[in-house]
């Protein structure tokens, strides 16, 4: 039990991130992560999410008819968003203002949906609830790492405060506008996954169409 | 009708939610490896975002903004906090309606689009074109033009992707880039394109 508990929250960081390999809840993932700040924010409020949707979903699963599955999901799911979201309004008036409408897109964030259906329905709370945080955890590190290199190359700050001085404060760094803007997300993005993959070689996709397949066999 | 065509061109070309904003992501890269399932899911949003933005926009406008339900004799309510549930709400109920009056009026449209309208319930380009049309507070009007024009822009882009992604298949990637990860580089040259728009004053 304790092997499964620590399974769930250590799997989903890097051998299967929600992120690079399930392909789950991109959308927020490239839009939030100009800077770290509102990248952290937006991990804590999904996190908190996905952990309690799916304890919340879990412990009623046996009570839910499979065919309004979806529907009940969704009503919980969003309650809990409303939660949050009232809570950044009052506390973090800022922050909610620069995360517009990404905070209300956490309903249908496929990572918080998809855990529910696939792991949530078939678990107990207290591993739902586990995998909810462990899910919430490899998003929001791919997040803030994303975010880290925005911010870094995009301005020369990190959490604002400036680590490369920037040539119009009398540095040397030239900060390198394309980071700030949408494009350098979805390359920041595959870079990263170039780099995982690199790492973890089983995650690498077969390709559709071999065009080397002689050529390989040949060269080994 | 100037003010609507401006409107049209900015929510298909310059505020293209697939690419500047990046909402449905997930199906925007998931659904995009063949060019007639991705026009198929393409069709769909387009329905099926005009019809939720302005639909949302009545619910919006009478039942939910500050102050509206003084028709009602309640000048004082304030229901905006309960607005993403029932967004969704209604998404889910027209999605349903939808694919019941498909299947029983157009069975060919039904079969050919029938496994993504489900889908489209959670794609959050749905959700995000109601949140954008209340946070920039359109009226009826500019909410029927906005819902048509932001799902026309994200069935050109997804229709677009499938295109790239179907003669990509004959290139050779490197190993780690395969599939996931070359998808998101092309998609930011797509985004990189469509930003050539943003210029554009309307």
């Amino acid at each position: 039990m304790a092997s499964e508990a620590r399974k769930n929250v250590l799997d989903p960081l890097v051998d299967n991130n929600p992120i690079t390999l399930q392909v789950l809840g991109v959308c927020s993932a490239l839009a939030v992560t100009t800077n770290i700040m509102t990248a952290l924010i937006m991990s804590v409020a999904l996190t908190t999410v996905s952990a309690f949707s799916g304890a919340a979903i879990s412990s009623i699963r046996n009570h839910i008819p499979s065919s309004i599955r979806i529907i009940v999901q969704m009503t919980i799911i969003a309650s809990l968003v409303i939660v949050v979201d009232q809570l950044l309004k009052a506390f973090a008036f800022e922050a909610s203002k620069q995360l517009s409408v990404f905070v209300g897109l956490i309903i249908t964030n496929c990572i918080v949906l998809g855990r529910a259906e696939a792991y949530a329905m078939k678990n107990p709370p207290w591993l739902s609830f586990l995998d909810g945080i462990g899910n919430g955890l490899g998003y929001s590190l791919i997040l803030i790492a994303v975010a880290f290199f925005r911010e870094l190359l995009g301005t020369g700050k990190l959490m604002g405060y400036q680590v490369l001085t920037t040539v119009s404060e009398g540095g040397w760094y030239v900060p390198n506008g394309l980071m700030l803007l949408p494009p350098s997300a979805f390359f920041v993005i595959g870079l990263l996954i170039w780099a995982i993959r690199s790492w973890k070689k089983d995650q690498v996709e077969a390709p559709d169409y071999q065009i080397h397949q002689v050529h390989r066999t040949e060269v080994l | 009708m100037e003010h609507y065509l401006s409107l049209f061109i900015r929510s298909v070309f310059i505020e293209n939610l697939a690419l500047s904003f990046f909402l449905g992501m997930c199906t925007f890269l998931a659904v995009s490896k063949k060019i007639e399932t991705a026009l198929g899911l393409g069709i769909a949003v387009i329905i099926v975002q005009a019809l939720t933005v302005p639909a949302n926009n009545l619910i919006y406008q009478f039942l939910l903004k500050d102050g509206a339900l003084a028709w009602a004799g309640f000048p004082e309510v304030d229901l905006s906090f309960l607005g993403l549930i029932s967004y969704i709400g209604v998404i889910a109920a027209i999605v349903q309606i939808m694919e019941m009056a498909m299947d029983r009026f157009t069975p060919t449209l039904y079969n050919a689009l029938g496994i993504f309208l489900p889908l489209i319930t959670v794609n959050c380009a749905i959700l995000g074109g109601t949140l954008f049309m209340v946070e920039r507070n359109y009226n009826l009007g500019e909410s029927v033009v906005y819902g048509v024009g932001s799902g026309f822009g994200w069935a050109l882009a997804i229709t677009a992707i499938a295109g790239i992604r179907e003669k990509l298949k004959y290139s050779d990637v490197p190993d780690g880039l395969q599939g996931l990860g070359i998808t998101f580089i092309t998609a930011g040259l797509m985004a990189m394109g469509f930003m050539a728009f943003s210029g554009i004053q309307l």
